[in-house]
């Protein structure tokens, strides 16, 4: 990973504007607070799993700005906080996922991290890996057929799912097609438990874009700025009718993988501890004040501001009301319908 | 029958053809229409059932995917996320174990999962069942592995006009529906097909035959094996009802309950295995429903618990049924 001490140096900014610079920096504190908070309630005994990104925030804020509202579309996996909140999604939404509360957009069914919105272009999906990247795209291919020029379907996935058959299948029939889709791989080295070297042989995931004929680029998924460079000019590719595009960020995953893992069965406190000196959040924090687009007194209103919206969403959504027991039986077809007629 | 043609005029079909001027209907009528499969373009399927549809509406609405099930489901799955109305075709119904998930764990909990912000109005299309030396790997039923899951719906129409007045319901759902086509009965079977479009409701039995002795109950290929045996057993003078399911998920209770209070008897034949197939479900309804309307026990004739019929001419006459072993299992029960 990078070297973190940026000041001197002019900030390479791939055409980031302040206020998008602050509005990732503000993506990252809130995925962190976010992530924090589920762990918290998941201790205090008020919901019975939680996920965290710890890890992922730079690059989910990174790329999430490379997204347009309103055309593009999100088919994200269940590590992927700050891409939902990055296209839209609300710190009352993710509670709201959290609680599982009638007013998510879920209805209360799904774990907590599977967020669904169609107003915001985030796809629905499951907690079976890779079962998401064909319906990306059929998403994609819907676009082109449509002749929609200007679309294009942001496809997230972890290094474990790229050993998916359908991983495979997807990528092959996008290029086939040429369709509009970025593959975005977030490689943070781990599939729970098991690292990249017993996931695959050989391990730049990137390099199988040469295996589909389609372009394929690794970044330093620590950097937000790199990674929107990156993201940005393959969704650009892909909306104007340049094709799919494979990309592999990489990150870390500081947390265990869910509330019920304890990762030190399988890996070392010195390793973890070895990626935390690069952590993304501390090393954006420094870049921004280094280069004078946030004062350090504007980064701790920042945090403030951050927290108070946490702990907002937090109370507000869990007076929420959950799910009766009488929504079980809805949403299964259109209309009420049994088995037997 | 709904016709909403305001002629009665018809044509004599088989089943391919009914299939085949379904589907050509559809991609004529509805601009998202899509269909896609193994070698269903330039080929036109290996039935010739998309025969020319290709070349009439273009390799972007007709498309020859890779070999790759899951991702054929899946991809319809995720155009029809997208507001497309895809057919998916899996070339037979023996290669769809590669999709399962795709069907049981993404297709059917869309619209369940996202509390039905996404929904998933997608058909997919396959052919099954033996009777054509197709060996383990072309002849195997595959109802039973998927009526289990709610969110799907099954139809298995045996008739042409059924056939296409189920395909266009199919079509026209807003939820994804397995359309299982027996493959023997693609050219052996020909009937009168209305013309126009009409759709036949899902989950609406035919009773084929009116009787009196005992009920039986049957879809697919063995539909037509059962009215034969039903006809032999007339001039025996035991007279049998024959009930069509039509439709596997959902099924009609209505009509097996009235059919079995009428003749206090009831067998189901089916071509898949006995155990925990069709005939389980229709049994436990029954016993659960009409116990003490019954005069006999319930009777399955199903096949052998074994995984398919094998290549060799003995291996699949044994697996499968046929008029005559349908309609010994129909004396039997009708001697009780």
């Amino acid at each position: 990973m990078a070297k973190t001490d940026t000041k001197g140096k002019k900030l390479e900014r791939n055409g980031l504007s302040d206020d998008q610079l602050r509005a990732i920096f503000r993506n990252m504190l809130l995925q962190r607070q976010l992530d924090n908070r589920g762990f918290q309630l998941n201790r205090q005994g008020k919901v019975p799993f939680a996920l965290g990104s710890e890890g992922h925030e730079a690059l989910q804020a990174g790329a999430a700005m490379a997204f347009q509202r309103g055309k593009d579309l999100l088919a994200p996996y269940y590590r992927d906080l700050g891409l939902a909140l990055g296209i839209g999604l609300t710190s009352y939404e993710i509670l709201l996922s959290l609680f599982a509360r009638a007013a998510d957009h879920n209805g209360g069914r799904q774990f907590p991290n599977h967020y669904s919105s169609k107003s915001a272009g985030l796809m629905s999906f499951s907690s079976i890996l890779a079962a998401h990247i064909p319906h990306a795209v059929g998403a994609a291919y819907a676009m082109k057929y449509r002749g929609e020029r200007g679309r294009a379907v942001l496809v997230t996935c972890g290094d474990g799912t790229t050993s998916e058959g359908e991983w495979h299948e997807s990528v092959n029939f996008a290029s086939i097609h040429k369709l509009p889709i970025v593959f975005l791989v977030e490689n943070n080295l781990w599939a729970i438990s098991t690292p990249i070297e017993h996931q695959m042989g050989q391990p730049e995931i990137w390099k199988r874009a040469a295996g589909y004929g389609i372009p394929g680029h690794r970044f330093n998924g620590f950097d937000p700025i790199e990674t929107y460079g990156s993201v940005n000019e393959a969704l650009d590719r892909a909306r104007s009718g340049g094709g799919p595009t494979l990309l592999e960020g990489m990150c870390y995953r500081f947390l265990a993988h869910s509330t019920d893992d304890n990762d030190m069965t399988y890996r070392t406190k010195e390793e973890v501890a070895a990626h935390r000196k690069e952590d993304p959040v501390p090393r954006f924090e420094r870049v921004l004040i280094d280069h004078d687009v946030m004062s350090a007194a504007d980064v701790e209103q920042l945090k403030r501001d951050v927290l108070r919206e946490t702990n907002e969403a937090t109370d507000r959504a869990e007076a929420m009301p959950y799910p009766t027991a009488a929504d079980l039986y809805t949403h299964l077809y259109e209309g009420a319908w049994q088995p037997w007629q | 029958m709904a016709v909403s043609s305001p002629t009665q005029t018809s044509q004599i079909m088989n089943n391919v053809d009914a299939v085949r001027a379904t589907l050509y209907d559809a991609m004529k009528n509805d601009p998202r229409t899509v269909i896609l499969g193994e070698d269903v373009g330039a080929r036109g399927n290996v039935f010739l059932i998309t025969k020319d549809f290709a070349k009439e509406f273009g390799p972007q609405r007709v498309i020859d995917t890779p070999i790759a099930e899951a991702s054929i489901v899946g991809i319809a799955v995720g155009m029809a996320m997208e507001g497309l109305r895809p057919i998916a075709e899996i070339q037979f119904a023996d290669f769809i174990y590669p999709a399962f998930n795709q069907i049981v764990g993404e297709a059917a909990k869309t619209r369940y999962r996202s509390n039905g912000e996404y929904t998933c109005p997608l058909v997919i299309r396959t052919p099954y069942g033996g009777g054509v030396r197709g060996a383990l790997s072309h002849s195997v039923s595959i109802e039973a592995l998927f009526y289990h899951v709610p969110g799907l719906k099954i139809l298995a129409p045996a008739f042409p006009a059924d056939v296409k007045g189920l395909l266009n319901a199919a079509i026209d759902d807003p939820d994804p529906v397995l359309f299982l086509e027996h493959k023997k009965t693609y050219r052996l079977i020909k009937g009168e097909v209305p013309d126009g479009h009409y759709t036949i409701p899902i989950g609406k039995a035919n009773v084929l035959k009116e009787g009196s002795a005992l009920s039986v109950v049957s879809y697919g290929l063995y539909v037509h094996w059962a009215l034969e045996a039903a006809q032999q057993l007339e001039q025996e003078g035991i007279s049998v009802e024959v009930i069509d399911l039509r439709s596997i998920r959902p099924m009609d209770k209505t009509t097996i309950l009235q059919s079995v209070e009428k003749t206090r008897k009831l067998l189901v034949v089916h071509e898949d295995n006995k155990f925990g197939g069709i005939g389980a479900e229709i049994s436990a309804m029954v016993a659960e429903e009409a116990l003490f309307s019954l005069d006999a026990p319930i009777r399955r004739h199903c096949a052998p618990d074994v995984p398919a019929m094998g290549y060799a001419e003995p291996l699949e006459h044994e697996y499968m049924s046929s008029p005559a072993k349908i309609a010994e299992a129909m004396r039997e029960l009708a001697r009780f």
